[in-house]
């Protein structure tokens, strides 16, 4: 991004300003690390309340329509904006799946109805969004999908349950892939996309605890739920096609969330300042050679992450096959998050057992805690290793794996 | 325009016009000039180049990208030379590019005006010019030198070995570090300094390079040959950085190159019923040199973008040098990786002469033990960094 115009120059002030003002106090309780681990109803209304005044002051989907509640200015604003909530550490914005994924969808695909129903109480935090995608029996292979819904007049009858579903406990709204017709040529066909309220009867989302001992995801179950047939986004019949641009907006291959970040945001630097507490051999750990190196073997990846966003913006310097960098962003920035996390806890020496909660844990236990969340960036949102199967065989043209 | 300086300043990646256009025209001409049989056929010949390639080069203006209007050449920079050799690595060509603009780089930086006039416009012109920096131990520390000069009434008396001297044989410049009375000296010979047994040409793992070992025993030139214009030792390091520099590009380029030759492969030969390109054991490592390719050109471009010969005094916190370090370590990496794995992937063909992943592999070796290794940098990028 750059600074261009003075316009762009005031206003990289008044945000500074305004977040250095507003950035609210430590809650004095654990706040979550991603919108993937919202897990207790003081840590939802916290959130909620942020990211309903970061909205209010104007710093959320600035570049999105006015019409619908947005700020209708040009993208590099909101830029501005979200940059400035990264360099300040604010909390992130909870409503994710509706700012980043649901929000474009609706705003790229959906009726006038659909924009005019849901836009703005997304950027406002008045209805909270989840997805209904993941299956128990079916995840990496979405297109599988078997939660069934069946057509009765101008109604669908929902049967069937999601699982791993993020904020299900407090969402209003899901976007949903069931299927709609078993009989047809391919999987793919059968599925239907829709926009549902969560609070109605027959949906009863059930948490789950995590890895963490948090919560943070439900299998949500649907039992003769019945929800109108304005529900639906696209065609029935072609909730495949609407999944898979989802999905464009959910790996950042495509632009047009509507700005903020969602999650806490990990820095080597912060590894960094780790390491120099850290001992080894009656020596500050930042002296050990192996450490050293591989401090910087991680400074150098994330230049390298930071870096590629900037030179994926000039058109004379694209990727000799296009889509490298995009497409493989969510692989690489998830990986690196994990490894770091892993490597922080390394530093530790023996302080590394412990965790969240022991009043000796260092930094709290973050790294800990960090480590096994990171594992939500690299499962969640399409695995690792189906991220390698898309880019090896979209990007580089190899053929499917069976 | 002080503004328009602070804001370049800021800007991590820029990729001018010229650039562009630099590029297009490489990519075109490697791609004509350098397809993989006359890369084989070249390694057979007795230099790296033939003689009329050379010269089309020149006149193409590339030698003399980063040399001044006045002095000849264009005027632009070591960035827009980085556009230039990296579509030329992505192709395998050989030539003595790389060392004729850095040679000219180092008698811009030290040179006094006259050994910049009669230099500069020559090396612009086609003149071929080596470096004879590296010595039998093999230490990528340019600063650790056991040939010395000593001073004779207004001779220098030149005594010890250096290697690696790529395309000695049609040189017509050498620019060489000795040490002279215990500090670093850069001296130029021209060809006709030398005995003719002063060469002996190596036998080094990158065959479509031409490398010597030059003799300096008995050499004596007129101390005019110094080049006493700036600061040696820093110009040392500013050589070795800008090395490092055009290196990344070259490796760059190449691992463009040998992914293009495996993903060939892997989409056209079949193993139990199926193409084998198909088999996550092989995708997903080409996924990883993808992504390894990727990393490796966005440090490559910013390093091109921030590195200015000679700059360090204006590079706040070591910047450029932090960038280029960056640059070299993760080419080598992402190229060694990608190369290592075509060979794997080839099965026993890849085992062969005949299949071109050991020309890749063996470009990558050499690229990346000269001007240090991924490690070594990372070593140097320790106190920079932490
Ligand atoms: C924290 C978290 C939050 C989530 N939130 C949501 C949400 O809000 N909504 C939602 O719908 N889903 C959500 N998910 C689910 C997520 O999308 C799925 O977990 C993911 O797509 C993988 O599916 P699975 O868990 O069934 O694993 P599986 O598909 O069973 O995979 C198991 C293992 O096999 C590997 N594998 C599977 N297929 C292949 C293949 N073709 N090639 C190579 N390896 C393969 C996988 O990489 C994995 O390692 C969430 C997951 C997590 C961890």
């Amino acid at each position: 991004m750059s600074i261009s115009t003075q316009e762009e120059v005031e206003f990289q002030a008044e945000v500074s300003a305004w977040f250095t003002e507003n950035k609210p106090a430590d809650p004095g309780f654990l706040l979550p690390q991603s919108f993937m681990e919202v897990g207790t109803d003081q840590q939802f209304d916290f959130l909620r309340t942020w990211q309903r005044k970061v909205y209010e002051a104007g710093y959320l989907g600035m570049a999105w329509p006015t019409e619908y509640g947005g700020g209708g200015r040009d993208q590099a604003f909101q830029d501005i904006a979200t940059a400035e909530m990264v360099a300040q550490k604010v909390p992130f914005m909870t409503n994710t799946i509706g700012l980043s994924w649901a929000g474009p969808l609706i705003l790229n695909m959906g009726s006038d109805a659909q924009r005019e129903a849901y836009i703005k109480r997304i950027l406002s935090a008045e209805d909270i969004w989840c997805q209904g995608f993941s299956e128990p029996d079916h995840g990496s292979d979405l297109g599988n999908a078997q939660l069934r819904a069946v057509r009765d007049g101008d109604e669908f009858v929902l049967n069937g349950s999601k699982i791993w579903t993020s904020l299900g406990s407090y969402a209003d709204f899901m976007i949903l892939l069931a299927r709609s017709n078993t009989e047809t040529n391919t999987k793919y066909d059968g599925l239907s996309y829709f926009l549902i309220p969560m609070k109605i009867p027959g949906i009863d989302p059930v948490p789950i605890k995590k890895l963490t001992g948090e919560f943070g995801f439900t299998q949500t179950f649907f039992d003769n739920a019945r929800v109108s047939d304005s529900c639906l986004i696209g065609e029935e019949g072609k909730g495949w096609q609407v999944a898979m641009k989802t999905l464009t907006f959910e790996r950042a291959v495509s632009g047009g969330q509507a700005g903020g970040v969602h999650s806490m945001q990990v820095s080597t630097r912060e590894v960094v300042a780790l390491a120099r507490h850290a001992m080894r051999d009656g020596r500050p750990a930042i002296e050990d050679p192996i450490v050293r190196d591989k401090l910087v073997s991680f400074l150098m990846e994330e230049r390298g992450l930071d870096l590629n966003n900037q030179r994926d913006k000039i058109p004379g310097l694209a990727p000799e096959w296009p889509g490298a960098i995009s497409m493989a962003r969510k692989l690489t920035n998830s990986e690196w998050r994990r490894r770091l996390n892993q490597f922080a806890i390394s530093l530790q020496g023996a302080n590394a057992s412990r965790y969240v909660g022991d009043e000796a844990a260092i930094d709290g236990g973050r790294w800990q805690r960090g480590y096994l969340n990171a594992f939500s960036g690299t499962i969640g949102g399409g695995t690792s290793q189906v991220q390698k199967n898309i880019v090896g065989e979209r990007v580089l043209g190899l053929p499917k794996s069976e | 325009m002080p503004e328009q300086s602070e804001q370049s300043e800021q800007a991590d990646i820029l990729f001018t016009d010229e650039q562009g256009q630099l590029m297009e025209i490489a990519q075109t001409f490697s791609a004509n000039k350098s397809p993989i049989a006359n890369v084989r056929q070249q390694m057979t010949a007795a230099g790296s180049i033939e003689a009329d390639l050379w010269a089309e080069i020149a006149d193409l203006g590339w030698l003399g990208v980063a040399i001044p209007e006045e002095y000849g050449g264009s005027g632009l920079g070591l960035g827009e030379v980085v556009s230039i050799v990296e579509p030329m690595g992505r192709n395998l060509f050989a030539s003595p590019l790389i060392s004729t603009t850095l040679a000219a780089q180092v008698i811009l930086a030290t040179g006094d005006a006259e050994q910049k006039s009669q230099w500069l416009p020559q090396l612009a012109g086609g003149t071929v010019a080596a470096l004879a920096l590296s010595e039998a131990h093999g230490d990528w520390d340019l600063s650790n030198l056991t040939c010395t000069a000593t001073l004779v009434g207004d001779r220098l008396d030149l005594s010890g070995g250096k290697t690696f001297v790529t395309d000695a044989a049609m040189a017509d410049l050498f620019v060489v570090s000795v040490a002279l009375d215990g500090a670093p000296a850069l001296i130029l010979l021209e060809a006709s300094d030398l005995p003719s047994d002063a060469l002996r040409q190596e036998i080094v793992i990158d065959e479509t390079r031409r490398s010597y070992g030059m003799d300096l025993d008995g050499v004596s030139v007129s101390r005019d040959n110094l080049l006493r214009g700036g600061d040696i030792a820093a110009s040392l390091k500013s050589l070795h950085l800008a090395a490092c520099l055009l290196y990344a590009a070259e490796m760059c380029g190449g691992t463009v190159g040998v992914i293009n030759v495996t993903l060939e492969y892997l989409t056209t030969r079949r193993q139990f019923d199926h193409f084998i390109g198909a088999y996550q054991a092989l995708k997903h490592p080409m996924v990883d040199a993808l992504t390894g390719l990727e990393a490796a050109r966005s440090h490559l471009y910013h390093a091109a973008t921030v590195f200015d010969f000679g700059g360090e005094p204006r590079d706040r916190g070591g910047r450029a040098e932090i960038a280029v370090r960056m640059a070299k370590a993760q080419a080598a990496d992402a190229f060694a990786f990608a190369s290592d794995r075509a060979i794997q992937f080839h099965g026993a063909f890849g085992f062969t002469y005949e299949c071109d992943a050991q020309l890749y592999r063996r470009r990558a070796l050499w690229c990346e033990q000269q001007h240090g290794d991924s490690q070594h940098h990372c070593k140097h990028l320790a106190p920079l960094l932490l």
